[in-house]
């Protein structure tokens, strides 16, 4: 959720206040793609996650790192022969944020629906 | 209230925000899916199968009665089933399951065919006495079973599937006393090697 639909969402559900707790770092589309990849994988690399999450490379790297600052994911670089590699596994905190995230969603569907 | 754009369009063209929260959450279903294929296909039961079958194998060898033989790699058969279904169960659990059902369903809607017409044909070669010809019908279907219930899933899936057709066909034409012997190479020795594969790539 952007911060403009912040207010709208919390007046729709009305007296739950839903959306405050809102984790903004895996709300963007790119970031919510590689923890949900992660989360059915012990590990994947870069170029996994590009082709499954069908971006660029400065895209996935830049949001990885994001989630990578936060801990929300693990980054290591190794190499396989001479190219280098690069995986990504979810870290505890990751998963934890992922389902407070699916919880968030689901509450939100149930606020509305339940009207 | 000074924020730009978004806002104003948001209200212009309200977009139910339970439909938001749903589309996110189909999102992360699908996401989930199409990255997680293969996991539910379990290594290290395929190792365990491989191991049990090269027992079944032993036993199979030392029967005397064509009936005997039989008898032993169909208790093999279930003894596999036996370990595939619960390790494919806990992978998939692992993989959060609840969010996944799209691979699993198809895994098993493309696996059971070949499965049901091995079964079959087990009963109708019994029956004619043609019990030589069941260890390529075995190896045939099962890895048409594989292939076409990995034809969704990774490599590995797939080209074990195609192996064990390789050596179906060839069992087939072979001598008939080679038949426990393709069974243990097929059943045994491809079953292992590509589940070490699979549990030590594909994370279990």
């Amino acid at each position: 959720m952007t911060r403009e639909e912040g207010p709208a969402a919390v007046r729709r559900v009305g007296a739950q206040p839903v959306s405050a707790n809102l984790d903004r770092l895996i709300h963007e589309r790119i970031r919510l793609g590689i923890v949900s990849a992660l989360a059915v994988n012990r590990s994947l690399t870069f170029n996994e996650l590009k082709a499954l999450l069908k971006t660029t490379d400065g895209n996935l790297s830049v949001h990885a790192r994001k989630l990578e600052e936060a801990d929300y994911i693990v980054c290591t670089k190794s190499f396989d022969g001479r190219l280098p590699k690069t995986e990504y596994r979810l870290a505890a905190a990751g998963r934890k944020a992922l389902e407070r995230y699916l919880d968030h969603m689901e509450a939100l569907i149930r606020a509305t629906r339940d009207r | 209230m000074v924020s730009p754009g978004p806002n104003r369009a948001l209200r212009r063209e309200p977009i139910p925000i339970d439909a938001r929260a749903a589309d996110h959450l189909r999102y992360i279903r699908e996401t989930m899916e199409s990255a997680a294929e293969f996991t539910a296909v379990p290594g290290w039961g395929g190792v365990t199968m491989g191991m049990t079958a090269l027992g079944a194998a032993v036993l199979a060898a030392r029967q005397t009665s064509p009936l005997g033989w039989v008898a032993i790699w169909l208790a093999e058969a279930f003894v596999a089933v036996a370990i595939a279904a619960p390790a494919a169960a806990t992978k998939a659990r692992r993989a959060n399951s609840s969010l996944f059902s799209g691979p699993g369903r198809k895994f098993v809607l493309s696996f059971a065919p070949p499965i049901v017409v091995g079964a079959l044909l087990t009963v109708a070669l019994f029956h004619l006495g043609a019990v030589s010809a069941l260890p390529g019908v075995w190896l045939l279907l099962y890895g048409t079973a594989i292939v076409t219930g990995g034809a969704f899933s990774v490599r590995a899936v797939p080209i074990m599937g195609m192996c064990l057709m390789a050596l179906g066909a060839a069992a087939l034409f072979a001598p008939a006393s080679w038949g426990n012997l393709f069974m243990a190479a097929g059943f045994g020795l491809v079953q292992i090697a590509f589940g070490f594969w699979i549990a030590l790539r594909y994370g279990g």
